[in-house]
């Protein structure tokens, strides 16, 4: 059967049959370099595309459709027009930081696709503390964005930079929390171990109130980890032009857009894994024949239908809700996220230990 | 792939951002004009520096995250074994989240969270 693990297991074999282990190893790294800019390209443009196509059918007109069929390759036509337009910086910026910002929030975007399980046993980096791993490398990205709105010299910017911290840095919290009480249900830290923990049912499914709760509230905080709307403060277009990347043009700018909707995909995927089962195919209890049918479908098509399923999810917020104030924002945190998500936890411990989930 | 993936990842992220910028500095040929390095501001000339004090909300919030941060950091080992431990995870945390939810209750009622 077609499997992603079977022709990267050919692959390696062919290698190592055919080269030293030290060249094969160098043209395995090659490939996932190779793999890792192209997987970047190919999610940028579908992920553009998909967000104009949906804000439009939300909206009852069509949205682009003039360049190719469909309007598909209207993000290829963006992307070539961005990379023909000139890379200003403004007189009395931070030159130095300032153009250090987008190679530090694409490196952040790129380290995190490490852990995340695409496929059976297709992972680049499967460490036993891959979600630890994920939450702490994600946090930095917080930093590009101060860096940008810091180095910008300009009050949009900054403004922007500031809210946005404020909000990536509070959401963190609860997003952390409902991480953790996932964790407490399957005793791991390991991406593999926790989709394992899934075999025989998802944790949204297994895992009772307290993880209906958690997935909740983790999608409200991704959604406001990754500046969209309704939390898309740091961005608002009416009072801000543009947040943080005011002053970015050109490539750069590019650069700022496509991190932001690789951390979409990437805090979609990771809510895949943790509460949907990630690759793991739709099993209900002891029903033979329909787990049978279902192992048939492949474990990739799985992993990427969920994450698309969570994106939608995303984009469908943002035509639903309006846009809130700095203080209805902080105060959905700190005053309703985070105690709610605190008490969740205990009511998910005793959950874990009485072995009330199934 | 262990953890030459990282630095692996790191090159494909800068290969791919300086690529893309070091591409279009080729294609692109720019037209010198002193408006141009101007801040955006809507068209109105920019009066002082964006870099001077801000919002002491802000700086409140990152402390109280800073504090919340290094609890969920003392969680994570909690959270792997805690169905090993057992009943006794339970009363324990019950009492660590009890004592941390009583600062947060103090800066509630200090007013920390109210943005003004």
């Amino acid at each position: 059967m077609f499997s992603l693990q079977g022709i990267t297991n050919g692959i390696e074999k062919w290698l190592h049959n055919n080269m030293s282990a030290n060249m094969a190893l160098l043209v395995e790294c090659a490939i996932v370099i190779f793999l890792a800019i192209s997987l970047f390209a190919i999610l940028g443009l579908i992920l553009v595309l998909m967000e104009r196509k949906v804000a439009a059918h939300m909206q009852i007109r069509l949205g682009p459709n003039r360049v190719g069929p469909f309007g598909m390759l209207q993000t290829t036509a963006d992307t070539l027009k961005l990379l023909l337009k000139e890379g200003l910086t403004p007189d009395g910026a931070d030159k130095f930081l300032f153009n250090l910002a987008p190679f530090v929030i694409m490196i952040v975007a790129m380290l995190i696709l490490a852990p995340i399980a695409f496929a059976t046993g297709f992972q680049i980096w499967d460490l036993n503390i891959g979600v630890l791993y994920v939450t702490a490398i994600s946090s930095i990205s917080v930093i590009a964005i101060l860096m940008a709105g810091w180095a910008s010299n300009n009050k949009y910017s900054m403004l922007g930079a500031m809210r946005s911290g404020a909000q990536i840095v509070s959401y963190e919290l609860s997003a952390g929390l409902s991480i953790i009480s996932i964790v407490v249900l399957t005793g791991s830290l390991q991406i593999s171990e926790i989709i394992e923990s899934q075999r025989n049912g998802w944790w949204l499914f297994k895992g009772h109130i307290p993880a209906v709760i958690a997935f909740v509230i983790f999608i409200i905080a991704v959604t406001a980890e990754t500046n969209r709307a309704p939390f898309d403060l740091a961005e608002a277009e009416s009072e801000l032009t543009a947040g943080f990347h005011t002053e970015y043009s050109g490539m750069r700018f590019a650069l700022f857009f496509l991190a932001e909707y690789i951390n979409i995909f990437i805090v979609c995927a990771i809510g895949a894994t943790l509460f949907l089962g990630g690759w793991m195919p739709l099993h209900i209890g002891s029903w033979q024949g329909f787990n049978h049918i279902m192992d048939f479908i492949p474990s990739s098509v799985w992993f990427f239908g969920k994450t698309f399923l969570l994106i939608f999810l995303i984009m469908w917020f943002r035509w639903t809700f309006p846009r809130l104030r700095v203080d209805q924002l902080l105060s959905l945190e700190w005053k309703y996220l985070l105690p709610i998500s605190m008490f969740n936890l205990l009511l998910m411990t005793v959950v874990a230990i009485m072995g009330w989930h199934f | 792939m262990g953890s030459v993936s990282l630095i692996i990842l790191t090159i494909a992220a800068i290969v791919f951002s300086a690529g893309g910028i070091l591409v279009s500095k080729i294609f692109v040929k720019g037209s010198k004009n002193p408006r141009k390095g101007q801040p955006y501001e809507c068209g109105i000339p920019t009066e002082t520096s964006p870099w001077k004090q801000f919002h002491v909300g802000y700086y409140l919030f990152a402390l109280l995250f800073l504090i919340f941060d290094v609890e969920i950091i003392f969680l994570y080992p909690w959270a792997v074994v805690v169905k090993k431990v057992g009943m006794m995870a339970l009363v324990e945390i019950s009492i660590f989240l009890f004592i941390l939810f009583m600062g947060f209750l103090y800066a509630h009622k200090e007013g920390a969270l109210k943005w003004m």
